[in-house]
C-alpha cells in the first residue's frame, strides 16, 4: 500500500480521483486553492476535465452539467466562495443530481479572513440555499479522512443522487499527513434510468428542478424528505473516545476535535472525566448518540467549535433537555490550545460558571 | 388526411385547434390564401384557415407560424 | 410529394406539458420563441442529432424547453446554462449541446458564464433570442432594451443617462478570439427568417464538426410585454430593432476550424488510476524505534527553509513508520515576520496538530526566540542560530544549542542549507533518529537530486556540531 505525505487539500484530489471523479471545477480561494492546483495537475494527466471557472456561481453549474450526465464531479472552494454555490446546490438537489462539494472553511462574516473557521455549519448543514433540502455532510478531521472521507462522499451521493459535502476547515487542509492512497475500483452504480448522456439510451431523460403544479411539487418535496429521513436512519458516522463513562462529553469535529482529543487523557490524568464525541457525518448528525448519552441526565455536554455557536443547537437538539450543554467558541482563526480547554472542562465539571461565558 | 394529399397542386393545411390566432401566417403569404375563422376553438382563439386555392407551397406561413404542428405545407 | 410539417426533434405530443393542450407551445400567441424552436428542430433533423443533442433550457419564458425537444434536456439556473453546458459537452465531447438564452438570461444575469464560455472557445451552439424584455417576469427592462422603449420599470422609457444602452452581445463576442461563428439574424419577415435558418442550421453544423463555439443572436418579439399584436411586433422589431441591432455575421473562422475543438476524454478506468498514484508500490519504510516524542516549533524568518525543515523531519519520522504531521503557521500565528511550523512525531495516534508546548524548539531568529521560548516545555530542546540571534535563552530551564548554522552551511556550499545544518544538530540533540537513518530518508525526500551531497554534507556538519563541538 503506497503511503503518501500530503496536505488535507491534496488529499481530496486524490480520494476523489481513486473515486472515479473526471471533472473538476473550481474558482481560487484561500485556503481552498491547493485543491485547484493538484486537480489541475492530476485531472488533465488522467484524461479528466479541470476548468478554472470564471466564478464559483459558474463553477457549481458546471458541476451541475456534469454530474447530470452521470459522471462523477466535483468543487471546491471556501466560505465566500461556497456562499456563491448555494443557488446551484439548491438546484443541485432538487435535481437529485450526485456530486461533491467541499468547502475548506475560512473566517467570516464577509470577507472576514484566510485562517480557520466552523461558522459555515448552519449554512452547510441547515440548508444555505432555498427550498427543502439537505446535503449530506463528512467532516474530516486528518488528511487521511480528507481523501477517504471524498471517495465515501461520491458513494453517497450516488447511492442517494444527492450532493454530498465535506465541509473541513483551513488547518484540516492545510496540515501535512501521512496517507495511504486508497486502490481505485469499478463504480457500482447505474444512472442510466435519469441522467442525459447525449446518446439514444438516455435521450428521454430530463434533469430539472422545476416542478410547476404545486400538488407534484409537494409530493417532489415528501419524496426528499423521505429520503433525508432515510439517510439519517443509515448514514450516521462518529467518532467515540471514552465518552461512556465521562461526566462530560465535549463535540467537536474538525481542527477542534484534534485539539480536544489531546485533552481527553490529559484531563483525566488530572481526575476529569472526559470523553470526546466527534461527528463524522455532521448531516445526518449522531443525534441518536448523544440522547443516549444524555438519557439518564447525569452528564454534562460542551460544544467546542469555531465559531459563536451554531453545531451547538444540533447537540442541544439531540441532548433535549436532558443535561446541561455548555458552548466554548473561538472565532477568527483562533483555535483554543488544550490548556485552555481544560480549564473550562474543570470549569463546567465544579459547576462554575465557564469563563468569558463560553465564547472568547 | 390521406384524400387531401393525393391533391396534385400545393395546398396547406391548418389544424384549427393548435392554432393561436396570431395572423402571421395570413401577414406572409403572399397568395393572400388564409383567412382567420369567426369560430373560436377550444382555447378561445379565432384559428387561421386556408381559404383553398392558389397556394404555392412556398412555406413562407409554416415558418413565419411559431407553432410546431399548426400549419402542414404539401407540394407535389 | 414533399411534406413541410413539424420536425421530427419535437415530441410528437408535449406530455411534459400537461394539461389539455398537449400539442401546442406554452408561449404566447405571435411569440418568437416558437419560430426559434421551429428552426432548430429542423436544423437537428438536418443534421440526423436528436439522439446526441442536449437541449439546455434557461430561466425565462423557454424554461419548458424540454416540453418539447426530443432529445437528452437540462433546466438549468438564470444564467448558468452556458456553464452547464459547459459541465454538460466535457462530459461527452461526442454530445450536440444546445445553451438557449433570452436576453435577461444570456446578458445580464449571466453576462460572465455567457463570456467565458465564448473565450474557452466552448464546442457548444448559443442560441440567444433577444426580445429586448424580460417576457416571463412581466416585461421589464432588458439589458437589451432600446432607447426610449417602455417596459414594467422603465414606465417612462429606457433613457441613457439612467439605464445605459442597449447591449450588443453579438459585437461583444465576436472580439473574442476563441469564438467561432457570431452571427445577428432576425425573425421580423420572411426573408429574415430564411436567413435565420441558415445560420441556426450553421452553428450546429459547426458543432458536429468541432469547429468551436457558434453565437446566434435572434432578435425576436414578445408581443405580450410589448403589448402589441403579433403583426406589428414583428413590423417593431423590423424597424426599429434591427436599427439598434444591426444583423449579420460578425465573425465567421468556420471554414478554418474543422475538428480543432474536440476536447477529448477519457473514463474511468480503475487500473489506471492505482497505477498512477502508485496504490500498489512497495511502500518505503524503515521501522526503527523512537525514544520520545517530539513536539516540535521549528520558527524564523520566510525564506530560511524552516518548513522544509518542519517537511524533512516530518517525512524522516513517516519512513521510520511513526506518526507524523506538519503543519505551517497559519492564520494570526504568521504575523511578526517570522514562518513557523509545528510538527508532531509520535509513536501514538497525534491529537492536535498545532505544537502548544513544544519539547524541541529550532529559532532562526530573534522574534521567533521572544516569541515562542516560554512555550518550550521544562527540559525541552531549544537549537539558536548563534549567527543570526545574540541572545541565549534560560540554560537553567531548557537544554540549549547555540550553532552558528547559517555560517556553517555557508561554509558548506550556500547558506540555504541552514535549516539542514540545523536538522543535523536537532537529531544529535534529541537522539531522535541514527544519522544514518536520516542521510538515507533525505536521499529520498530531497527532490532536487543535484543537491543532495550539498544538503547530506550540512546535515553532517549540523551532526558534528552538537556531538563533537565542531
Ligand atoms: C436568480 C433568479 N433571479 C430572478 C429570477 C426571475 N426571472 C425569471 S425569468 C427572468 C427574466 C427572463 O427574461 P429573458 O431572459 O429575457 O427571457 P424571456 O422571458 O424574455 O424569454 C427573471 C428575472 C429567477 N428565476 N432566478
Ligand atoms: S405555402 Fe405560401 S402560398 Fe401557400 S399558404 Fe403558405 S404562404 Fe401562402
Ligand atoms: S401563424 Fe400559426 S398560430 Fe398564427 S394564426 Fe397562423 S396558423 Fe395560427
Ligand atoms: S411573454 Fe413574451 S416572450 Fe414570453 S411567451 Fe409571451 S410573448 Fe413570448
Amino acid at each position: 500500500m503506497s503511503r503518501q505525505f500530503m496536505k488535507g487539500n491534496d488529499a481530496i484530489v486524490v480520494g476523489a480521483l481513486q473515486a472515479g471523479c473526471r471533472a473538476y471545477y473550481g474558482y481560487p480561494i484561500t485556503p481552498a486553492s491547493e485543491i485547484a492546483h493538484a486537480a489541475s495537475l492530476h485531472f488533465p494527466a488522467l484524461g479528466g476535465t479541470f476548468i478554472q471557472a470564471e466564478s464559483e456561481v459558474a463553477a457549481i453549474n458546471m458541476v451541475y452539467g456534469t454530474a447530470g450526465m452521470g459522471i462523477r464531479t466535483m468543487t471546491a472552494s471556501s466560505s465566500p466562495g461556497f456562499s456563491l454555490k448555494q443557488e446551484g446546490m439548491s438546484y443541485l438537489a432538487g435535481a437529485e443530481l450526485p456530486c461533491v462539494v467541499v468547502n475548506i472553511q475560512r473566517g467570516g462574516p464577509g470577507l472576514g479572513n484566510i485562517a480557520p473557521e466552523q461558522a459555515d455549519y448552519f449554512q452547510v448543514v441547515k440548508g444555505g440555499g432555498h427550498g427543502n433540502y439537505r446535503l449530506i455532510t463528512l467532516a474530516p478531521n486528518c488528511a487521511q479522512e480528507m481523501c477517504d472521507l471524498t471517495s465515501k462522499a461520491f458513494d453517497l451521493a450516488d447511492k442517494w443522487r444527492n450532493p454530498a459535502c465535506i465541509l473541513a476547515d483551513g488547518f484540516i487542509g492545510q496540515m501535512m499527513e501521512p496517507v495511504e492512497v486508497p486502490e481505485a475500483k469499478e463504480i457500482p452504480f447505474d444512472h442510466s434510468d435519469w441522467c442525459v448522456r447525449g446518446d439514444a439510451e438516455t435521450h428521454k431523460n430530463l434533469v430539472s428542478s422545476i416542478v410547476l403544479e404545486p400538488e407534484d411539487l409537494e409530493a417532489h418535496n415528501f419524496k426528499l424528505h423521505k429520503k433525508y429521513l432515510e439517510i439519517q436512519e443509515s448514514e450516521v458516522l462518529f467518532e467515540d473516545y471514552k465518552t461512556e463513562d465521562a461526566d462530560l462529553v465535549v463535540v467537536a469535529y474538525g481542527i477542534t476535535s484534534r485539539v480536544v482529543y489531546s485533552t481527553i487523557d490529559q484531563a483525566r490524568e488530572l481526575g476529569l472525566k472526559v470523553g470526546l464525541l466527534r461527528p463524522i457525518t455532521l448531516w445526518p448528525f449522531p443525534s441518536e448518540k448523544l440522547a443516549e448519552l444524555a438519557a439518564d441526565g447525569t452528564k454534562k455536554f460542551l460544544s467546542v467549535e469555531l465559531s459563536t455557536g451554531q453545531m451547538i443547537e444540533d447537540v442541544k437538539l439531540a441532548v433535549n433537555g436532558k443535561c446541561p450543554v455548555e458552548l466554548y467558541g473561538r472565532c477568527g482563526g483562533v483555535v483554543p490550545g488544550g490548556e485552555e480547554l481544560i480549564q473550562r472542562y474543570e470549569e463546567i465539571m465544579n459547576g462554575k460558571p465557564i469563563s468569558d461565558g463560553g465564547v472568547r | 388526411m390521406d384524400t387531401t394529399v393525393k391533391k396534385d397542386s400545393p395546398f396547406i393545411e391548418i389544424t384549427g385547434e393548435l392554432c393561436k390566432g396570431c395572423k402571421l401566417c395570413i401577414d406572409v403569404c403572399p397568395k393572400g390564401v388564409i383567412a382567420i375563422s369567426d369560430q373560436l376553438n377550444s382555447s378561445s382563439y379565432h384559428p387561421a384557415y386556408y381559404v383553398g386555392a392558389d397556394c404555392t407551397g412556398c412555406t413562407l406561413c409554416f415558418y413565419a407560424c411559431p407553432e410546431p404542428a399548426a400549419i402542414k405545407v404539401f407540394k407535389p | 410529394m414533399k411534406t413541410t410539417t413539424k420536425a421530427t426533434a419535437f415530441y410528437n405530443v408535449f406530455e411534459r406539458k400537461g394539461g389539455p393542450h398537449k400539442e401546442t407551445t406554452h408561449y404566447c400567441p405571435g411569440c418568437g420563441h416558437g419560430n426559434v424552436h421551429k428552426m432548430i428542430a429542423e436544423a437537428m433533423d438536418d443534421l440526423g442529432i436528436n439522439d446526441k443533442t442536449v437541449f439546455v433550457s434557461p430561466v425565462g419564458c423557454s424554461v419548458f424547453g424540454y416540453y418539447y425537444f426530443d432529445c437528452g434536456n437540462f433546466q438549468a439556473a438564470h444564467g448558468r446554462a452556458p456553464a452547464v453546458a459547459t459541465g454538460i459537452k466535457r462530459a461527452n465531447p461526442d454530445s450536440v449541446v444546445i445553451s438557449y438564452q433570452g436576453d435577461g438570461d444570456l446578458a445580464a444575469i449571466g453576462t460572465a458564464e455567457t463570456l467565458h464560455a465564448a473565450n474557452r472557445g466552448e464546442n457548444i451552439t448559443v442560441f440567444f433570442v433577444n426580445n429586448a424584455i424580460y417576457g416571463m417576469t412581466g416585461g421589464q427592462m432588458a439589458p437589451t432594451t432600446l432607447i426610449e422603449q417602455k417596459t414594467a420599470t422603465t414606465p417612462r422609457g429606457r433613457v441613457e443617462s439612467e439605464h445605459g444602452n442597449p447591449i450588443k452581445m453579438a459585437e461583444i463576442i465576436s472580439t473574442l478570439p476563441a469564438a467561432t461563428y457570431v452571427e445577428r439574424v432576425a425573425i421580423g419577415n420572411s426573408k429574415h427568417i430564411m436567413k435565420a435558418r441558415k445560420a441556426i442550421r450553421k452553428a450546429l453544423k459547426n458543432q458536429v464538426e468541432n469547429r468551436g463555439y457558434s453565437f446566434v443572436e435572434i432578435l425576436s418579439v414578445c408581443p405580450t410585454g410589448w403589448k402589441m399584436d403579433s403583426p406589428d411586433a414583428r413590423d417593431w422589431l423590423t424597424d426599429q430593432m434591427i436599427e439598434a441591432f444591426p444583423l449579420g455575421v460578425y465573425k465567421d473562422e468556420s471554414s478554418e476550424r474543422e475538428d480543432g475543438w474536440y476536447r477529448d476524454v477519457k473514463p474511468f478506468v480503475p487500473a489506471e488510476l492505482n497505477k498512477y498514484f502508485g496504490v500498489n508500490a512497495e511502500a518505503d519504510v524503515a521501522p526503527v524505534d523512537l525514544k520520545k516524542d517530539l513536539f516540535c516549533k521549528f520558527a524564523g524568518f520566510g525564506g530560511q527553509g524552516i518548513l522544509t525543515m518542519g517537511l524533512f523531519l516530518a517525512q524522516i519520522g513517516m519512513r521510520a513508520d511513526h506518526n507524523v504531521s506538519w503543519i505551517p503557521a497559519y492564520g494570526p500565528e504568521m504575523r511578526g515576520g517570522t514562518a513557523n511550523c509545528s510538527v508532531n512525531v509520535s509513536n501514538k495516534r497525534i491529537g492536535t496538530p498545532l505544537v502548544e508546548r513544544p519539547n524541541v524548539m529550532v529559532a532562526m531568529n530573534l522574534p521567533s526566540l521572544e516569541m515562542f521560548e516560554k512555550d518550550v516545555v521544562d527540559g525541552g530542546v531549544i537549537l539558536v542560530d548563534s549567527g543570526i540571534v545574540d541572545k541565549t535563552p534560560d540554560t537553567d530551564r531548557l537544554d540549549v544549542v547555540m550553532i552558528p548554522a547559517t555560517e556553517i552551511a555557508d561554509e558548506v556550499g550556500t547558506p540555504k542549507v541552514a535549516n539542514v545544518v540545523m536538522l543535523g544538530a536537532m537529531i544529535a540533540a534529541t537522539d531522535a533518529y541514527s544519522l544514518d537513518f536520516v542521510s538515507e530518508t533525505l536521499k529520498v525526500v530531497v527532490k532536487k537530486k543535484n543537491l543532495i551531497d550539498m544538503n547530506l554534507a550540512a546535515l553532517q556538519r549540523g551532526y558534528d556540531f552538537v556531538k563533537n563541538g565542531s
